[in-house]
């Protein structure tokens, strides 16, 4: 017996003879998903829930963006768009230090560009950006996508309970 | 009143009136069962919301949205030919409504060589095809209307081969000769000629070019096949057609194997009326295996389709021919 080849099973010869015995277990399939309830919904009118980590639209919490950029920069498709300014406050005491704030002028994110890849939510140290399930936003006019930070703030109250994380 | 049901013209009229309302009621119908059958078998829901509830309306709403399309013709085209082809394909399928019995002596017209008739047309569309293929100006539509003149080969003789069984029980050609030769035997035929039901069956799958032989239409191979230039009203034809002609030959293998549109225990007064419903529930029992198969099986390779045909179908039916005719010396 040569290395590699296995001796022919004693049903070898049998199974032959059934030839055909494939098609009839693939014909058993078909007839059986005909008659189980299809998994599929009809959309507009039945609504799956999506899990709850699915990757629908990005929400912005703008109380904890500080205005770093990291974002818009690490951005593939270069469709989110940062303004924002220092806002100072008057020192706590006389010759003391003048206290300052990043402040949002404008947070957009192009829906039209964005691809979803979630680099965004990854790279920001604050923790400012989420995935949220939401998926039903879209619009008869493209320059619609463009959502500006309060609509992303609004997103944040679509955000669901988190599952607990694997250990 | 009987006088104007007796009157040549207007049995003729009536007859043209209802197969031509019957052909795309069909078409539509069996459409509609492949649409739905193959959603719920891939575990879809399918069309759902064309005309209110259960997207009965869809094939309606596809066949307006034909109509309404540009007709193009391109530019290298063989017009004449091209403009002529899918008219001669769902000519032949009109041609084959008309042998078909769908009541004791109700058809358009009771042919003594009846099935020698509907083989006869039945392969007249391959003509249509070939013309598809040729005059598109477009490799992928040659290919399929080669193809399909190729597949011609192989299904053409075992199709017939396999209904001479029958012809040599029934001891007529005659299809409704054939139904009234089954209500003698008490039988349908196909208890006895299962060779040949079999045979017939597997050879008017590659005659309609569908899955598991639908080499000519192949979409992963060839787009569309010979069909890959046609839109609008000429694409409807070829799509009528294709569904017409598996309603024409599911009832021609009823008529041939199943007792067409006998039922045992119909009482007599019955007979007529019930026929009609009687053929329709056999041929869609075949319809529903026929799209069935479709959604379930791997395409063939032509190559493979002439080996299954030349080396298994052929010989089987030649040898249930000559059993057939040792056993109805015999006994």
């Amino acid at each position: 017996m040569t290395l590699g080849t296995k001796p022919d099973r004693p049903t070898a010869r049998f199974d032959k003879l059934l030839t055909g015995k494939g098609l009839l277990k693939g014909l058993k399939v078909t007839l059986k998903t005909l008659f189980t309830r299809p998994v599929t919904v009809n959309y507009p009118k039945v609504k799956e829930t999506p899990v709850a980590r699915a990757r629908g639209v990005i929400a912005l919490d703008q109380e904890a963006c500080t205005v770093c950029m990291l974002c818009a920069r690490s951005c593939p498709d270069w469709c989110i768009y940062i303004e924002g300014h220092k806002e100072e406050k008057a020192p706590d005491k006389p010759g003391g230090r003048v206290r300052v704030r990043a402040t949002l002028d404008r947070f957009d994110i192009d829906y039209a560009l964005c691809m979803y890849c979630g680099i965004c939510v990854e790279v920001c140290p604050f923790d400012a950006l989420f995935w949220t399930p939401v998926y039903e936003y879209s619009e008869y006019e493209m320059g619609k996508m463009l959502h500006d930070m309060d609509r992303l703030q609004d997103w944040m109250k679509t955000i669901p309970p988190q599952p607990e994380l694997e250990k | 009143m009987t006088e104007v049901f007796a009157n040549f013209w207007f049995q003729t009229g009536l007859k043209v009136l209802v197969v031509a309302a019957a052909i795309p009621l069909l078409a539509m119908a069996i459409g509609y069962a492949e649409l739905k059958i193959s959603a719920h078998m891939q575990s879809r829901i399918g069309p759902y919301f064309a005309g209110g509830r259960f997207g009965w309306a869809q094939l309606l709403a596809d066949g307006i949205k034909f109509m309404q399309k540009e007709d193009i013709v391109p530019e290298d085209a063989d017009r004449p030919v091209f403009r002529f082809a899918p008219v001669l394909v769902i000519m032949a399928t009109v041609a084959l409504f008309v042998v078909i019995p769908v009541a004791p002596d109700v058809s358009v017209r009771n042919l003594d060589v009846g099935i020698f008739y509907a083989l006869a047309i039945s392969s007249l569309s391959t003509i249509g095809i070939l013309m598809a293929g040729w005059s598109s100006a477009n490799k992928y539509s040659l290919m399929g209307g080669l193809r399909a003149a190729g597949q011609l080969i192989a299904y053409e003789l075992p199709l017939v081969l396999a209904v001479v069984g029958v012809v040599i029980m029934a001891g007529t050609m005659s299809l409704d000769g054939i139904v009234s030769a089954q209500i003698d035997w008490g039988i349908p035929f196909v208890l006895l000629q299962v060779v040949g039901f079999v045979i017939f069956f597997t050879a008017s799958l590659a005659e309609l070019t569908r899955i598991p032989f639908d080499m000519p239409v192949a979409e992963s191979e060839l787009v569309m096949g010979y069909v890959t230039e046609y839109s609008g009203f000429r694409f409807l034809f070829f799509f009528i057609a294709e569904y017409a002609n598996m309603f024409s030959l599911s009832a021609i293998a009823a008529t041939l194997f199943l007792g067409g549109y006998y039922l045992p225990g119909i009482p007599e007064n019955l007979a007529a009326a019930a026929g009609p419903l009687i053929l329709l529930g056999k041929v869609f029992v075949l319809v529903f295996v026929m799209i069935w198969f479709r959604w379930t099986f791997p395409r063939f390779r032509e190559d493979q389709l002439q080996t299954l045909a030349w080396k298994f179908l052929i010989p089987a039916a030649l040898l249930n021919i000559a059993a057939t005719g040792v056993a109805k010396v015999v006994f």
